[in-house]
């Protein structure tokens, strides 16, 4: 079963949600997704590590045979090609779509490998951590996104940590997502950005909920948003400064506290049966 | 005119806060939000204008005519982030994986994928009182580099006025952020002290020395974890960054913005601080 953990926005906990059900859940794989600030393993802390480098396409320009009708540099649609005596290729920007090495009539373009990050493994407890992890610089990180997400087991839990927001680069995360669980914090930034996944999980027609972290007090913007919208809230997460201290040493909360394991195992439990139900309901 | 931006490796960190109340602080009222992913900053500043509002075009993306494709699937072959969809015999085009690259335009033997303009968002200007610039990209739009760029280029336009101009950033390390950074005279780095904070606050500042930016740091919510924070002070020290202020954790905080308030707007502890972060990040631009 996967599970994607989203918020509109970084820091509303996402990963100490994501952690704490890989960390329940016994059997499981926590999948990283956010490569450009991956932070679940700082949690878990994981042994055995093993590490896969990530590469992709990029152009290699022969100027032996390179005949200078700058075919490539019209077609590049991203201006990483540029054209002084000889072809210039700005690899930052480049997107490897190999176009360049279609179109040109000489044959001068052939492909090298760029390595852009790197996907890590490594075990802690019983749960698989995985943590896609982009090189600072790079344009995109969809292909370690994409390799990060082959070490889903489909005998097991599956929690993706997505990156924030809902740009292109969240929707690779949550394709494959059974159930999405939307983190909100209780302001109004919260709901402004709350709205925005939201629209997301309906695009994608995926079952949601929404877990409220940092909860102080009744009305806020966030659970007058759910009502309005009819939007199931699985668990408010109380402020508590003595988890904030925990969680920011880097202490995983349902390992030691034996409170916030039974609230993250509920919360698991209750994903796991909206799943069966929208499986029954929809299938 | 000069510009202040306002980073945080990750959201959350309260960048958005200290942003606006700088922008409260600022005589100039010249300021820009370039978390074109989520701006959050017009939320809490009052009595805005009516905004000039234009479409941001993306990159162009495909589009299949159905009628001309004769199903051979060279696009599909070719392209390399996923976007052409193939059912039964058919191809489409996933408009939210197509990068606009081209490819498949260039191998259709009979011109069927051609490349059209998209609308991927909207760009706001506030010009009267104050001026604003802003934007908001489409969901699950791409390129919020470009309209990073977009947002701060409408800041230069000539209808401004004003010395310093006050720029909420966009959060992480990635394109957007350095679209951000590109020509600004100053970054501050809202740090948290917390172990994922303190790794995202490495690689921002790292980034923008990167650009060579005067780079100042303060610490949000530093008396959750104490320990954190003098972590956090001794990187400073030991890299000669200027730690301008550590602002307390204040629940007031919280209570402002769900009023649609800026700290500096309601009496409390918070917003006393953050006026003299705001004193020292002038200083330090103005040297
Ligand atoms: S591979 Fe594509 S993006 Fe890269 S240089 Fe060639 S045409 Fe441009
Ligand atoms: S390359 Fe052209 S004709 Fe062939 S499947 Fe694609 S759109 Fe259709």
């Amino acid at each position: 079963m996967n599970i994607a953990v989203l918020s509109g926005k970084g820091g509303t906990g996402k990963t100490f949600i994501s952690v704490n059900l890989s960390e329940v859940a016994g059997n499981s794989t926590y999948i990283d997704c956010d490569v450009e600030e991956p932070n679940g393993h700082l949690f878990f802390k994981p042994t055995n590590i093993t590490r896969n480098s990530i590469y992709v396409n990029i152009p290699e320009v022969d100027n032996n045979i390179c005949t200078g009708c700058k075919k490539c540099v019209g077609f590049c649609k991203f201006n990483a090609l540029a054209y002084t005596n000889k072809v210039l290729v700005f690899e930052d920007v480049c997107h490897s779509c190999g176009g360049c090495s279609i179109i040109c009539p000489a044959n001068a373009i052939t492909e090298k490998k760029k390595e852009i990050g790197i996907v890590e493994k490594g075990i802690s407890n019983n749960v698989s951590v995985i943590s896609g992890i982009m090189n600072i610089g790079e344009v995109s990180g969809v292909p370690i996104i994409k390799e990060s997400l082959k070490y889903i087991d489909n005998n097991n839990y599956n929690i993706i940590d997505c990156p924030p927001g809902s740009s292109c680069i969240v929707m690779d995360s949550i394709k494959d997502a059974d159930y999405c669980i939307l983190v909100a914090e209780p302001t109004i930034f919260g709901s402004h950005n709350l709205n925005m996944v939201y629209d997301l999980v309906k695009l994608f027609n995926k079952p949601h909920g929404v877990v409220l972290n940092k909860y102080t007090d009744k009305n806020n913007p966030i659970e007058e948003f759910c009502n309005e919208k009819n939007i199931n809230i699985l668990e408010k997460i109380y402020f508590d400064k003595s988890i904030g201290n925990l969680n920011s040493n880097g202490e995983i909360v349902s390992r030691v506290n034996d409170k916030y394991k039974e609230l993250f195992s509920s919360l698991l439990e209750k994903v796991t049966k909206e799943v069966w139900h929208a499986e029954i309901t929809n299938p | 005119m000069q510009k202040l931006l306002i980073l945080s490796g990750k959201g959350g960190t309260g960048k958005t806060t200290i942003a606006s109340s700088f922008v409260k602080l600022s005589e100039d009222k010249v300021f820009a939000d370039c978390d074109v992913d989520a701006p959050n900053l017009h939320l809490v500043i009052d009595d805005l204008s009516k905004s000039i509002t234009k479409d941001y075009y993306g990159m162009d993306k495909s589009y299949i005519h159905s009628d001309i494709c004769i199903s051979c699937g060279k696009c599909f072959d070719n392209c390399r982030f996923d976007a052409i969809v193939k059912k039964e015999d058919s191809y489409k085009i996933d408009t939210y994986s197509c990068e606009g690259c081209g490819v498949c335009e260039l191998v259709c033997p009979v011109n069927a994928a051609k490349l059209q303009p998209d609308i991927a968002g909207r760009l706001d200007l506030y010009t009267e009182d104050k001026v604003f610039s802003t934007a908001e990209l489409k969901m699950g739009s791409g390129t919020s580099g470009k309209l990073v760029t977009k947002v701060k280029e409408r800041l230069n336009m000539p209808i401004t006025r004003g010395k310093l101009a006050i720029i909420d950033g966009s959060p992480g390390i990635g394109c957007p952020v350095i679209a951000s950074i590109t020509g600004v005279d100053m970054v501050l780095v809202v740090a948290e002290p917390s172990i994922s904070g303190i790794t995202d606050m490495k690689r921002i500042v790292e980034t923008s020395y990167k650009f060579g930016i005067k780079t100042a740091i303060c610490i949000n919510k530093y008396d959750v974890n104490i320990d954190k924070s003098q972590e956090i002070e001794y990187f400073c020290k030991n890299n000669e960054i200027p730690m301008i202020g550590k602002l307390p954790f204040d629940r007031n905080a919280i209570k402002a913005i769900n009023i649609g308030k800026t700290i500096v707007d309601i009496d409390c502890e918070i917003g006393e601080k953050v006026k003299d972060v705001f004193n020292q990040a002038i200083k330090i631009l103005n040297t």
